[in-house]
């Protein structure tokens, strides 16, 4: 069985991140992904980031990642396994991956450290005919669009007005797909106004206090109806109102994907503020057993810029608590902390660092 | 919620299955679970958990955090059984 230093978990930003960071420390590695290719989210991220240049705004999610992957192939000690999923972790450290894009091989190998990066999974909604074909959730349109140039339907219903449900409706905008309306339960847009006034600019209401009641359709999606809610989040009767729409995109938020950590058996929290059960864990971004660390979404939805400072953290630590340390560790340390900082340190993050206060050992 | 809603798209397991099984008294997500098959299709939960949980929270008048989770056990996605019968000897 094959031994590594670490081996990392999801190949988004916080895995490339820390497999970038901890191969720097000399560690030798193994970065799987289930992805076709390396990148997570960032390979449909065709906008281009907010923020300081250190986590780099103004460069597009999908150019991130391509400097990952081109960072990586000049490191000899990062091994790549994409199509591949980590499937279990077991009580004597063995982690089992299953390879192959239909999942014909499953393999075992030994990390001294492992870094679980494994992102989240959108969140659905519970209503009727949610299982007809036309009912999306908005990363398989943005997968769909941005990555395979396929459009989803002609004409769209979207669900959330968060920053995903403000983004990908631009992007149906740009590819000429018809937004009719940006649904949103809460009483205000929960993304940032830049994203809501350019669409708002071109016309598509932006309805808050309203969500869609009930899909319609014989084998696909033919129409939606749409209903406002009271404070408890209880339909308003007389308020429907119907809509033509063949896709409903789904943005309503995003869950820690974290059964790795379950399975290993971490100390884990639920914390509303970042969206669901975490693994507690220290400043350095050790979980409550020694050999793990987290980093990214997995250990609470915030965004790619923090992911992949945490990510650098982990790998920097990860490395490090196996004697492995980098020639600058302190001063690196510091520097990713204070970065991190610097990202929270504004209002829609207040309630992040709340939820982060709650998990911290 | 509609009864006819389906809450696991895997299984197809609707809210009227699920209602049932609270009224009879079986309120863990694992009783659930082993009753209807929700959550054991090939996404293993990862589209419906979220929602049996605020489900159940809501029905019995609860906060998620009390709800107890069913136990998370090897593998994370299905894996045919002939892989692991051929698998390495290691």
């Amino acid at each position: 069985m094959k031994e590594y230093d670490i081996i990392v978990v999801g190949g988004g930003p916080a895995g490339l991140a820390a497999a970038t960071t901890a191969a720097k420390c000399n560690a030798n590695i193994l970065l799987v992904d289930d992805g076709l290719q390396l990148g997570g989210q960032l390979i449909k991220q065709t906008h281009k980031f907010f923020g300081s240049t250190e986590q780099f705004a103004g460069i597009r999610g999908i150019d991130i990642a391509h400097n990952f992957i081109d960072e990586i192939s000049h490191l000899s000690n990062i091994e790549i396994l994409t199509q591949s999923t980590a499937t279990g972790f077991f009580e004597d450290g063995v982690l089992t991956i299953l390879e192959g894009y239909n999942g014909n091989r499953l393999s075992k190998v030994k990390p001294r450290r492992l870094i679980i990066a494994t992102g989240a999974s959108e969140n659905m909604l519970s209503f009727i005919n949610n299982d007809l074909p036309g009912v999306y959730g908005a990363g398989a349109v943005q997968t769909l669009m941005n990555v395979y140039g396929v459009i989803p339907g002609r004409a769209v219903l979207m669900v959330g007005a968060g920053n995903i449900g403000l983004i990908v409706s631009y992007q149906l905008l740009q590819a000429g797909i018809e937004v009719k309306a940006i649904v949103e339960a809460l009483p205000c847009i929960g993304g940032y106004w830049v994203h809501a006034s350019k669409i708002r600019r071109l016309g598509i209401p932006i309805y808050t206090r309203c969500t869609l009641k009930e899909v319609k359709g014989k084998e696909e999606v033919e129409s939606v109806t749409i209903c406002n809610i009271d404070d408890k989040f209880n339909f308003i009767p007389g308020s429907e109102r119907e809509l033509s729409v063949d896709t409903i995109c789904l943005a309503v938020g995003l869950s820690p994907l974290a059964e790795l950590l379950w399975q290993a058996g971490c100390e884990m929290a639920y914390i509303p503020e970042l969206c669901g059960y975490v693994a507690k864990r220290d400043e350095n971004m050790k979980t409550s057993l020694d050999h793990i660390y987290i980093a990214g979404d997995v250990a609470g939805i915030e965004e790619a810029s923090s992911a992949m400072v945490e990510g650098q953290i982990a790998g920097l630590n990860a490395a490090a608590s196996l004697g492995l340390y980098h020639e600058k560790y302190r001063e690196l340390n510091l520097a990713f902390h204070r970065q991190l900082l610097q990202l929270r340190h504004n209002e829609v993050s207040e309630s992040i660092t709340r939820g982060i206060k709650k998990a911290t050992l | 919620m509609d009864d006819n809603t389906i809450i696991c798209r895997c299984e197809d397991v609707t809210w009227g299955e699920i209602r049932e099984q609270l009224d009879k008294g079986y309120t863990t997500m694992d009783e659930i679970k082993r009753i209807t098959r929700a959550g054991m299709g090939p996404c293993q939960g990862k589209t419906c958990q979220r929602i049996l949980l605020h489900a159940i929270a809501r029905y019995l008048n609860k906060k998620v955090e009390e709800i107890p989770l069913s136990t998370f056990r090897p593998p994370t996605k299905p894996i045919p059984l002939g892989i692991l019968a051929g698998g390495q000897d290691d």
